[in-house]
């Protein structure tokens, strides 16, 4: 035994099953002695409970949801809301961020300060503070009775009002496919290589593909229409309430804006580091061949700043996306607040953690891997000189 | 003998070079004055011309003026600051938030960085923190965890979590570069795992589901378990900064110590980490300012934090409309000491840059 203890590798080897025999018979006895306390709240473990109808109403879900539901359409409701606030989030951040993060670049000084002093406040105030903010902002605004109304467009304490074309929910998903299409394809065509000719010569190609995916946006959106209504559904004050075209409910865009403005005032910083990252000489030798400003912009700086905020504009997204989980805190049904009321309903505590889990890791491997995608097809090739 | 330097331009010259060089540039000039002058001039009458700062008349006041209600702040800080610790007793609060402070300041004083020196700063700064809290000794009155809040707390969980994360992190990075692949496959399976999910859903499963896997024993107070899940989340980040700092470190110094024969404990402690931690300085107040307003996050697990007491001040009676005031002087204390640590953060790296240039 003694011999055994001197050997390196014997000893390595016992030491490493120690630390993973450890930590192993930790987590196992975590579990034992949780199941046993479920087992004594008459709870069976498994996951058996997924396919039990909920009893529960959910308050926001873009899916049609109702108490006789079984608990995994509950879970596949909080995955797509968790998205549908990660997607609304993370465009008006990066908008909001690439406006700023400009500003902060900018040759003017005031422009500077602008930005300077957008990021230095938001930047410094928790995010949840914000989103309580905003929420008892929307809240507080008066009734339907004397919303502030513009263009069809209504703000009311019980959430903001918008016009909506008068079409079956699945027409107007697949319009903006469609119009996906139109954005996608040409560019597409103007890169890929199946095509024999030269990308110069495919500009009509590129246009007749933007037409006609516009053309399929425009029938599908008539297909779909609704018989014998208008085109555009319109909120107007009936009684006591406003009726007609959509209602965003207040935690929604509460979350949205929230994350907008923190958000944005991290991508501004990352947006100002890519531009600081350009080389002075390559700016240089841009304005020596004669390149206007704007072609300096777009040509150079724009390419090159790009190329170096996306694998840290990739972690951000991903950070973006786990604080989407602070609907909970204003009532809004995101992934992890379906989670949470699954446990406290059910009580199948395990199970909604390892789910919560499993969602949250999913999520964050494909966006990560989305961008490492991206990041790949647009890397610079070869050996560039720095500087 | 002409002058042939071109003669210093005017006021009126300078202002046009700056501004107004071409239209576009003075179209961004003009654009972001209109917004500064509008937004500051918003705020300014919000805050202080059309305020109420009076608290002797009451919310029916604030109703009358177009301007911000200071005037809750006035009837409502010592909820905001202290929850609801036993209104006697607030003092003990209010002192122990300065002794965090205090125990802050300190440490960020580059002579007392010295592991001893910040291990006995922060050990003296959190028993006062703890006994002034706590009580039930030196004659002061015994006040339980549930009754903490407000301003106080938020700054405990803070304190703790860097406490128990900042060694638990070096652990974790030493682990991970152990030369065992079992060892550093585990441990950064257990990093990656914890860097995956949100705060909330682990400050979620330490208040509220722990407990289920726990023998009764060692569940201990809501507020400890919260407190260790999220030195847990802390750790996680921070033991992949210490583990870049380390990367950092050259190979020849921890040969070179291993040629002078010294142990690997003497290697990690006087060779590996100093320099790690050195290189790591800059993420790592960074990492410190986010967690800082992190703290903010457990609210949602039902502590009575800054935020909570926040909502309570103006939830109730006659302040009910005053949630911009109330959120507004929140976080202005958020801001006063994240702005300030990472002013301080930025004062670091320069510092540090000076030996490198």
């Amino acid at each position: 035994m003694g011999s055994l203890l001197r050997n390196q590798k014997a000893r390595n080897a016992l030491l490493q099953a120690v630390f993973v025999g450890a930590l192993g018979s930790l987590v196992i006895a975590g579990a034992l002695i949780a199941q046993q306390n479920m087992a004594a709240q008459g709870i069976t473990s498994g996951f058996d409970f997924l396919f039990k109808p909920t009893g529960w109403e959910v308050t926001f879900s873009l899916l049609p949801a109702k108490p006789t539901d079984p608990y995994w359409w509950y879970f596949l409701i909080g995955i797509i809301n968790t998205l549908f606030l990660g997607a609304f989030g993370l465009v008006t951040a990066t908008i909001v961020g690439t406006v700023v993060g400009l500003a902060r670049t900018s040759s003017n000084d005031l422009a500077r300060l602008l930005g300077r002093s957008y990021v230095d406040v938001f930047r410094n105030i928790p995010l949840i503070l914000q989103v309580f903010f905003w929420n008892a902002l929307i809240t507080h605004l008066p009734p339907p009775r004397e919303a502030h109304e513009a263009w069809g467009f209504a703000l009311t304490s019980r959430g903001l009002y918008v016009p909506i074309l008068n079409v079956h929910g699945l027409a107007f998903a697949g319009a903006m496919v469609a119009l996906l299409a139109a954005i996608v394809l040409p560019i597409w065509l103007g890169r890929t290589a199946r095509l024999g000719s030269p990308p110069e010569q495919r500009r009509p190609l590129q246009l007749a593909a933007a037409i006609l995916a516009l053309a399929c946006a425009v029938l599908i959106l008539f297909l779909g229409r609704l018989p014998d209504t208008a085109l555009m559904n319109v909120p107007a004050l009936r009684g006591l309430n406003l009726q007609g075209g959509l209602r965003v409910p207040p935690e929604f865009t509460a979350l949205v804006v929230a994350i907008a403005i923190y958000g944005g005032s991290y991508i501004a910083e990352i947006v100002r580091g890519g531009f600081k990252a350009v080389g002075r000489g390559q700016v240089e030798a841009a304005n020596s061949l004669g390149l206007t400003p704007w072609q300096v912009f777009s040509r150079v700086r724009l390419p090159l700043a790009l190329r170096a905020m996306l694998p840290i504009l990739a972690n951000q997204y991903v950070w973006l996306m786990k604080a989407t989980t602070l609907g909970i805190a204003v009532g809004f049904a995101d992934f992890f607040m379906i989670v949470a009321l699954t446990i406290n309903h059910s009580g199948q505590t395990l199970e909604a953690i390892g789910i919560l889990m499993a969602g949250f890791l999913i999520i964050n491997l494909s966006l990560a891997a989305l961008f490492n995608r991206i990041n790949k097809a647009i890397a610079l090739k070869g050996n560039q000189l720095r500087g | 003998m002409t002058d042939l330097a071109p003669p210093a331009p005017g006021m009126l010259e300078d202002l046009r070079r700056r501004f107004f060089a071409s239209p576009l540039q003075a179209l961004v000039s003009l654009l972001s004055l209109g917004l500064i002058a509008l937004v500051g001039w918003k705020l300014l009458n919000w805050a202080l011309l059309s305020a109420v700062f009076d608290p002797s008349q009451g919310a029916e006041a604030c109703h009358r003026a177009a301007g911000a209600c200071w005037s809750v702040i006035a009837a409502r800080w010592r909820i905001i600051l202290f929850g609801l610790y036993p209104y006697e007793e607030q003092w003990r609060s209010a002192l122990a938030c300065v002794a965090v402070v205090a125990m802050t300041v300190l440490s960020c004083i580059p002579a007392f960085w010295t592991g001893r020196r910040i291990a006995a700063i922060w050990l003296a700064g959190t028993t006062v923190f703890y006994v002034l809290m706590k009580g039930g000794v030196l004659g002061l009155s015994y006040v339980g965890e549930e009754s903490w809040g407000g301003l106080a707390l938020t700054l405990f969980i803070f304190v703790a979590t860097c406490l128990i994360g900042f060694p638990l992190s070096i652990v974790l990075a030493l682990l991970r570069r152990s030369e065992l692949p079992w060892i550093s496959r585990t441990t950064g399976l257990i990093i990656d795992a914890v860097r995956s999910l949100p705060l909330i859903s682990i400050l979620f499963t330490f208040a509220i589901v722990l407990p289920f896997a726990l023998p009764h024993w060692l569940q201990g107070d809501k507020l400890y378990r919260v407190i260790v899940g999220s030195a847990l989340f802390f750790a996680a980040y921070q033991a992949e900064i210490v583990r870049g700092g380390m990367q950092g470190v050259a190979h020849g110094q921890g040969e070179a110590a291993m040629a002078l024969g010294l142990s690997y404990w003497q290697r990690v402690s006087r060779i590996l980490l100093p320099q790690a931690m050195r290189n790591a300085l800059p993420a790592t107040i960074n990492q410190f300012v986010i967690s800082f307003k992190e703290t903010s996050l457990v609210v949602i697990v039902g502590f009575f934090e800054i935020i909570a007491s926040g909502n309570a001040a103006y939830g109730t009676g006659e302040w009910r409309f005053a949630y911009a005031e109330v959120y507004t002087f929140i976080a202005f204390i958020y801001f006063v000491f994240v702005f300030s640590l990472s002013r301080y953060g930025a004062f670091l790296e320069r510092r540090m840059s000076v030996g490198e240039r």
